[in-house]
């Protein structure tokens, strides 16, 4: 399950650059894609792919429950903006603290098994906290979705920003995305990344060598949730609802579909992933109301003959060029 | 527009000689604006369940857009109709409208199906000020909480659907059952169920049995629901929903004792589903093209959609697209302006007559006060055509009464 | 009252029970036999209904169309097996599971350009149309009855495959050992191909025989994937024992809380789920593998 990730190790240097380089491509963005308004989804996307990849590409744990987590950072800061009037930027915190929350809950209860296992009781559990909010309709709105959030100006210091304008909410985003990603390289390059890739590459051997596995496995999958929630928080900022969807499972499908497309255990990989998804989507829903036709075909033809994903195979064909 | 305004801004701010640049091109766009077609983003879930209401609502709002042209446009400015895939997913209609606001620089948004989509859409049209005509049934859009000045709804209403079938259906001395889906649509339908009752009197509700929403087999919750002998049972869900539960309810014998009635009875709906399935059940509706025969504006646009469309008739949901359509453009053209404010102030308690006879758009909540029909679906063997599904029982006239009065919807009177 | 409505509930739950069986046995038998998580299960079930809907067009024959289907999309799943799948072996469960959610979406549209999006009409055969008056039970339809029958004949004779011929046992140690079958110098490729197309064909009948209870439309699948998940690995994946208690319990659980808590009925089955899986992460019956 592994061997095609493991070799695609990137080069120090590239480690270092790699954020950078994604922030400088990110801050050009909104000027190439077709609309700012998918810009902003391809950078909330991408953050929740790759908060999700950090449990799955470099830790090797396939869930299908992490809409739970976007869901509970959109919820999170939006029940906290629409129900209690709490400030934008404290909503985002209590957004991540909610999903972190779920994280810690959600993960001891999964880790206990394995393989495919492990993806089925992550998929119950997050089916389990979609029908809680849509129950929960005082809270969550159920099936109309929660409204009321839109945040129409920031406060920063004496600094006011119009939030509404389509430019200032990308770059506020961009700021949010830039950040999160800083810290994940950082936290990848630490002994901590080290060891949750030798986890991936050998369960028995790195508990051989005295590492506590399940506390590892338990820590990355707080990271990734809270990674995951931080984008969903964003997400309720920049369309000032949250939609029941979005904690449906077939928006746990798509991390993995991004993640996939872009090349999992890769750190830019799910963020090429998630950019190419979505203007896909984008392109060929304009074009054809039979889009998802097109979209399964690729996903397919990914698995088949790109199994590391476009950025993965990129990386891959680099580091062979240089041996 | 906001954008070229930032656009704008940043160019001031950078220096008097390039604002001074920046000027003259402000007014060429402002020459430009007035031979620019009007452009109406139309949102419509193109993708999913429910793909063949939301081609009919293009189809229809096409020839709305058509007419207007034809017509010569806003003193010669013509309209464009500008169709994006919501997918019936309120995240992807929040984009998508985003989009058609920020990047496309429409004048209104018309469009879209279900409720939660529509709320998804208001949410980002009335933080901008922009018109939005939303033509799907729900009660919370109107409500004060959700309401914007920019918010219209063209679209019946769960309360005065399922109030008008009560209305026809419901006898003193009735004992009535509801199965409705637990979320705010079906609750909104059970209600105007529940209201109608108690304003007929001696109507007795003997059991009120919710279900899941999306449930696929109902199965389990028809014993109860035998258990009470009801006369009527109403059946508050939709799509999906309805054709799975309408048709478990006849196969366990529910209309061997009952009538079942729903609030709304969809012309492709009743297509998927079987006639055998529908066979004498009674509902509630917008439009059904049958009623040409006594209405003039809806003979005219059935023979226009006919005439477009190699003979067809137009759909319910596709005469919500027209009509939606129709009336912010005709707003438009009598305001001699696409100004939000002139707009609003012309659409408010404005009468018109667009496809089904006349309508009045209340002041207070944005409310189309508009007539409801009572079909009830035909036997395989009375039908003469594909298209010839209901019977028409009876249309019951636009009334502000059959309403919510706008201080119960939280509005400040 | 309330006595008796309880027994009609329990009925009515085991009938329930007995659906749910048949919608879970294809993507248990395949995850059984050859590890594969088959997220095309429901689109396989739906493309069952549609060829069923375009077998009684042409035919207007029911049971010719309940023979025809599942050997039809059992086919296609040879098909899919053999291009899609058979390449994927040996690189862990989690491509495979990929490639068939990449399939669903593929299949559902194909039949969304070739039927439309609204869904068809599909009537019950006349011979099973109307009820029987079960007593105290009440009117019950007879098409169900007829599943619940065709449902245990099905169970009987995959069993019967399975425990009685050369050809079970051949699958079974597969399961348990593929290298050792190689070594025996049987040709493990090809009995993996005929048991995904068994899979494929069972959910394609199972979609043909819920078409005249449920309605029949592009989606009708997606709430089935999640079904026969929960009903799965309740019993423990690839347990034909386990699947068929466990759609039971389903059943039964989903019923009585729809009469007490209707709302909570179908978060009830994930519940049940999440109970079972954290006091026996292998399911009720399941061998504890870990692939």
């Amino acid at each position: 399950m592994t061997s095609a990730r493991s070799e695609a190790h990137e080069p120090t240097r590239a480690q270092r650059w790699r954020v950078p380089l994604v922030a400088a491509v990110l801050a050009v963005l909104p000027w190439i894609a077709p609309s700012q308004a998918l810009a902003v989804n391809i950078l909330i996307y991408g953050l929740y792919a790759t908060g999700f990849n950090l449990l799955f590409g470099y830790m090797g744990l396939l869930s299908f429950g992490h809409a739970a987590f976007l869901g509970a950072g959109a919820y999170g800061a939006g029940i906290a903006l629409a129900r209690f009037g709490v400030g934008w930027f404290g909503a985002i915190a209590i957004g991540v603290a909610a999903s972190g929350l779920l994280a810690v809950l959600i993960g001891a209860l999964s880790i206990r098994s394995r393989g495919i296992y492990f993806s089925m009781v992550t998929l119950a559990l997050a089916q389990l906290v979609y029908y809680v909010a849509f129950q929960a309709e005082s809270w969550t709105g159920g099936e109309n979705g929660l409204r009321g959030l839109t945040v129409s100006s920031l406060r920063i210091g004496p600094l006011s920003l119009n939030f509404l304008d389509p430019t200032i909410k990308y770059y506020v985003i961009f700021g949010f995305v830039t950040a999160a990603l800083w810290a994940i390289s950082r936290l990848l390059n630490s002994p901590f990344g080290a060891t949750i890739e030798a986890i991936r590459e050998n369960e028995g051997r790195a508990q051989a060598c005295g590492y506590d596995v399940r506390r590892m496995k338990l820590m990355a999958f707080t990271l990734s949730g809270l990674v995951c929630g931080l984008a969903g928080a964003l997400d309720a900022l920049h369309l000032s609802i949250v939609p029941i969807d979005t904690l449906y499972y077939q928006t746990s499908g798509l991390a993995v579909m991004m993640a996939l497309l872009g090349g999992a255990g890769t750190f830019l990989g799910p963020f090429v992933g998630a950019a190419i998804f979505l203007l896909i989507e984008d392109s060929f829903s304009l074009w054809t109301s039979h889009w998802q036709l097109f979209v399964g075909a690729i996903f397919i033809l990914a698995v088949l003959f790109l199994p590391r994903g476009a950025w993965g195979t990129l990386v891959a064909w680099r580091a062979d060029r240089r041996a | 527009m906001s954008r070229t305004l930032t656009d704008l801004d940043r160019r001031t701010v950078l220096g008097g000689g390039l604002a001074a640049l920046a000027a003259p091109a402000l007014l060429l766009r402002a020459a430009r604006a007035a031979d620019e077609p009007i452009r109406i983003g139309f949102p419509t879930p193109l993708t999913g369940p429910f793909g063949a209401e939301a081609k009919d609502q293009v189809r229809c709002a096409q020839i709305a857009v058509d007419q207007f042209n034809a017509a010569g446009g806003l003193n010669g400015r013509k309209a464009e109709l500008l169709v994006r895939d919501d997918k019936l997913n309120p995240g992807e209609a929040a984009t998508r409208t985003l989009e058609l606001i920020e990047q496309d620089h429409v004048a209104c948004i018309v469009g879209s199906l279900s409720s939660s989509v529509q709320l998804a859409v208001n949410e980002v049209t009335k933080a901008r000020g922009m018109l939005y005509v939303s033509i799907s049934q729900s009660d919370t859009i109107t409500e004060a909480s959700d309401f914007g000045r920019t918010t219209f709804h063209e679209a019946l209403n769960p309360h005065m659907t399922a109030g008008a079938v009560a209305r026809h259906v419901f006898k003193p001395g009735m004992k009535v059952a509801i199965l409705l889906a637990d979320y705010a649509y079906g609750n909104e339908m059970a209600a105007g169920f529940r209201r109608a009752a108690a304003a007929i009197g001696g109507v007795e509700i003997v059991l009120e049995q919710k279900h899941p929403f999306g449930t696929a087999d109902y199965s389990t919750f028809l014993p109860r629901l035998r258990s009470v002998k009801p006369d009527v049972v109403c059946i508050c869900n939709f799509g999906r929903d309805q054709a799975n539960s309408i048709k478990q309810a006849v196969d366990f014998g529910i209309t061997r004792q009952a009538r079942i009635v729903v609030p709304v009875l969809l012309y492709n709906q009743r297509l998927a589903g079987s006639p055998e399935a529908f066979e004498g059940i009674v509902g509630g509706a917008n439009y059904y093209w049958t009623i040409e025969d006594r209405v003039p504006s809806a003979k005219a646009f059935n023979d226009a959609y006919r005439a477009a469309n190699n003979g067809a008739v137009p759909s319910d949901y596709g005469a919500y697209g027209y009509s939606g359509v129709r009336l912010v453009l005709e707003a438009m053209r009598r305001a001699g302006g696409v100004g939000t404010d002139a707009v609003v102030r012309e659409l408010e308690g404005y009468h018109y007559d667009t496809c089904k006879g006349p309508e009045t758009m209340r002041a207070c909540d944005h409310q189309a006060i508009q007539s409801v029909l009572i079909l009830q679906s035909k036997a395989k063997a009375a039908m003469k055509s594909a298209a010839d599904l209901f019977d028409v029982l009876a249309i019951e006239e636009g009334s502000e009464a059959n309403l919510r009065s706008c201080a119960d919807l939280g509005h400040k009177t | 009252m309330e006595i008796d409505l309880i027994a009609v509930q329990l009925f009515t739950g085991v009938a329930l029970g007995a659906v749910f069986v048949l919608l879970s046995t294809g993507l248990s038998i395949i995850f059984g036999m050859l590890g594969v998580v088959n997220f095309a299960h429901g689109a396989f079930y739906m493309t069952g209904a549609y060829a069923g809907v375009f077998f009684l067009a042409l035919t207007g024959n029911f049971w010719l169309a309940l023979a025809a289907v599942p050997l039809l999309i059992g086919a296609l799943g040879l098909g899919v097996e053999r291009l899609l799948i058979r390449p994927l072996y040996g690189r862990g469960p989690d491509y495979p599971l990929l490639l068939t959610f990449g399939l669903g979406y593929v299949l559902v549209e194909i039949v969304r350009i070739l039927f439309g999006t609204d869904g068809v009409p599909f009537e019950t055969p006349a011979l099973l149309s109307g009820g029987i008056d079960l007593g105290g039970l009440g009117y019950f339809p007879a098409y169900r009855l007829f599943v619940i029958a065709v449902t245990a004949v099905i169970l009987l004779l995959l069993w019967l495959l399975l425990a009685r011929t050369r050809y079970g046992l051949i699958i079974r140690a597969g399961a348990r050992d593929p290298e050792i079958l190689s070594i025996l110098g049987i040709d493990i490729a090809r009995v993996w191909l005929l048991v995904f197309g068994l899979g494929t064909g069972l959910a394609a009948l199972a979609g043909l025989l819920a078409a005249p209870m449920r309605s029949v439309n592009p989606e009708m699948g997606v709430a089935v994937l999640v079904e026969a998940f929960v009903v799965t690995v309740i019993g423990g994946m690839g347990s034909l024992l386990g699947g068929a208690i466990a759609g039971m319990l389903v059943g039964i659980v989903v019923s009585l809380t729809a009469l007490w808590m209707p709302e909570m009925s179908t978060i009830s089955m994930f519940a049940l789920m999440t109970l079972v899986l954290l006091i026996r992460p292998q399911g009720l019956f399941g061998r504890g593998l870990a692939r």
